[in-house]
């Protein structure tokens, strides 16, 4: 905290500043749990309505044993790593703006 | 026809071979001195209340990570989930992804907030947001229930591999020194005792389920080629035993059909049921009904989503875990730490389901057993296969296999033991009955809680030989998801909740998803004879087994109408509490909100 400035005229916390910041990280968060959800709520639809083509064989394993037994790993990987540094980037630009207000 | 002799002389009746296998002792006891020398080690530096409940704190990502994923890979991952694929097959895979994938959620939306907020424990935090003494209490209760659920797998775990070690030993001698030894160590060394071991022994299971699975491969074929084995050969196989066991693969042979495969014993599910999605596991209630295939579809879908839910949202909402989180510097390094988790832990989830496979193709002797004798030791037993053809190796193997098993219950043993036993020390005793105790009480209280549930662990654990590890830890994923998610998820994220609205939606949901799988393990273990009723209700059969799908939909609904219409109750400094768990910690919020609470609480 800067002690020059009383909390109550901090940027921080106004009103303005929460609802940027929650609407910013939770917008970043929806964003990769969507992209997580399709794939897993869409395999077993997949099953379900084309078992044919999901029980193709590729080097021994079924396309929907190789997608969940082997695939779907590096695929969450993706997404976590892309949130973490767009979720760090979010937060530096957070504190830049706040310093900058403290400034002005 | 010699082959297969052997095999079924070393794998039927335990009885069969009197004799201990010294090398499968030998590394099961280096393992379970190294975890105790470690405990009592550390119990030397383990002074302060902050030492027992978060390690101080001071825990670096990397070990973090590594610790984290040794208390998470329990006995259902190292033994429960290749049993479970060598059971069941295809629908099986969802436990090992959902397991290691559940982080997402913790990781997008959990793990950074909860961690700023800086309480000890899921308890403090619910009263920290919402300035309850009394949802404490109800978050306590919850504490214990997904505690106690998810240690009676951890206990079966350990009776399994001592019966296995020790042939002829009663499954509930197994369980009881195996819960002696842990509870002593989680007494003397608490939290920071045992971050150092969990990180070792993450490594060790690691080692030990991997050595064996690339041995295994290099013998008897790789993962797609005993998977493509599984091509409805079944009948063929079950016909003509010999033609099939007559040409036994050689390693790195060419070509990819060849590989042996014993014949399927009457109670093994089918090639086709085994390898398809929708299999014996989610139309188990649907076949009870008589229901054609066509009619069990939709009732198998329903199954693998609800499933989904409990695991993913279970992940993110595991006590015993979620305290970990507190080990962290701040929250950036908890995101971070989850990341690495859940690299760590989806490297260790590809071998399992190998160990399943093979297990299938060459011992599936194992499914004609059942309790600690059944598929539930597959990836004990299986390495010892290799002795057929290289002496003593394969009991090496089957050796590092049993450490590995030793290094998951006892890790996530203690790591229950620890966050059931800061419930009591740190919540009911510290907080409720005595507040005014000093930390040198609480810290005595500790001990006597971690022996007191330990006890009660052990107890409960003698009874549950009948019931598979992996479904009974997925129970405990669905109470999880169906109390602790939405609790957190919701206070993080919408500053309109009131106590009433959380303690409401998180009672109704977490005893919903507590009072099906109770009345589904009453019937699974014939306490209760519920037969009948099932097949006559094929789909109640699933809602009530994998509750999540309604269990979780019901305590997020109950939370959004209670908050609404008790409004005027929002805690009043909301604001500054949403700051805390969300602004970067660079703007120092973190250290004014602990201050203050420190000066408030006396701690």
């Amino acid at each position: 905290m800067s002690s020059s400035t009383p909390p109550s005229h901090d940027p921080v916390h106004s009103e303005a500043f929460l609802a940027l910041l929650m609407r910013r990280q939770l917008k970043l968060s929806v964003a990769c749990a969507a992209a997580f959800l399709v794939v897993l709520l869409g395999l077993p639809l997949a099953n379900y309505f084309a078992p044919e083509l999901m029980a193709t064989r590729v080097a021994g394993f079924t396309l929907t044993w190789l997608i969940l037994g082997v695939v779907f790993f590096p695929v969450v990987w993706v997404i976590s790593f892309v949130f973490i540094k767009r979720s760090m980037g979010l937060e530096a630009d957070e504190v830049r703006q706040i310093e900058k207000e403290r400034q002005g | 026809m010699d082959l297969l002799n052997t095999s079924s002389s070393l794998t039927l009746p335990l009885a069969m071979f009197a004799n201990v296998d010294p090398w499968i002792f030998a590394f099961s006891a280096i393992t379970v001195v190294i975890t105790v020398w470690m405990g009592f080690r550390s119990a030397k530096t383990s002074k302060t209340a902050g030492d027992f409940f978060v390690a101080g704190r001071s825990v670096s990502v990397g070990w973090n990570a590594s610790a984290i994923s040794g208390e998470y890979l329990s006995a259902a991952s190292f033994m429960g989930i290749a049993g479970m694929v060598m059971a069941v097959g295809y629908d099986a895979l969802w436990y090992p992804v959902c397991y290691a994938c559940g982080y997402l959620f913790l990781l997008l939306f959990i793990a950074g907030p909860l961690r700023r907020f800086g309480a000890y424990t899921i308890p403090d935090f619910a009263e920290g947001r919402y300035d309850s003494p009394i949802f404490r209490k109800i978050a306590v209760v919850f504490v214990m229930f997904i505690g106690l659920f998810y240690t009676l797998p951890q206990m079966k775990g350990a009776g399994t591999t001592l019966a296995y070690i020790f042939p002829g030993l009663p499954y509930w001698v197994g369980v009881a020194v195996v819960g002696a030894v842990i509870t002593l160590n989680v007494a003397l060394g608490g939290m920071k005792g045992i971050t150092l071991v969990q990180a070792m022994q993450y490594w060790m299971k690691m080692f030990a389920i991997s050595v064996p699975v690339f041995v295994l491969m290099a013998v008897f074929g790789g993962y797609g080629k005993n998977l493509g084995a599984n091509d409805g050969r079944t009948l063929a196989a079950a016909m003509n035993p010999v033609a099939e066991i007559s040409a036994p693969a050689v390693a790195g042979a060419g070509t990819p059909a060849e590989v042996a495969r014993h014949p399927l014993p009457a109670k093994a599910p089918s090639d086709e049921a085994w390898i398809a999605p929708f299999g014996p596991l989610t139309t188990k209630a649907a076949k009870a009904a008589g229901l054609s295939a066509e009619e069990s579809k939709p009732l198998s879908l329903v199954y693998t989503y609800s499933l989904i839910i409990a695991l993913v949202c279970g992940t993110a909402g595991l006590p015993h875990i979620l305290v970990r989180f507190y080990t962290n510097p701040d929250g950036a390094a908890a995101k971070r730490t989850t990341m690495w988790v859940m690299i760590l832990i989806g490297v260790f989830y590809v071998f399992p389901p190998v160990m399943g496979v093979i297990g299938r193709n060459l011992l599936p002797e194992l499914y004609a057993a059942t309790g600690a004798k059944g598929t539930d030791k597959i990836v004990l037993e299986l390495p010892r296969i290799i002795n057929e053809r290289y002496g003593v190796w394969g009991s090496v193997l089957s050796g590092i296999a049993c450490a590995g098993a030793f290094a998951a219950f006892m890790s996530t043993f203690s790591g229950l033991l620890v966050s059931m036993t800061s419930a009591l020390a740190h919540d009911v005793y510290g907080r409720m009955l005595r507040p005014q105790s000093t930390p040198e009480q609480r810290m005595k209280m500790f001990k006597f809680a971690a022996i007191g549930i330990g006890g009660l662990s052990v107890l409960l654990g003698s009874q549950v030989e009948q019931l598979q590890i992996n479904f009974m830890v997925g129970q405990a994923f669905a109470i999880a998801a169906a109390s602790y998610f939405p609790l957190l998820f919701m206070s993080v994220w919408w500053r309109g909740m009131t106590m009433k609205g959380a303690a409401t939606g998180m009672l109704s949901g977490g005893i919903a998803a507590l009072i099906c799988t109770t009345i589904i393990n009453l019937g699974d273990l014939k306490i209760v004879d519920l037969a009948a009723f099932w097949a006559a209700h094929p789909l109640l059969r699933i809602l009530c087994e994998q509750p999540a799908i309604w269990a979780v939909p019901l305590a997020i609904g109950l939370m959004i109408v209670v908050s609404k219409l008790t409004a005027s109750q929002i805690p009043g400094n909301i604001r500054m509490k949403m700051l805390v768990l969300h602004a970067p910690e660079k703007l120092g919020l973190k250290q004014e909100y602990i201050q203050e609470q420190q000066s408030g609480m006396g701690h």
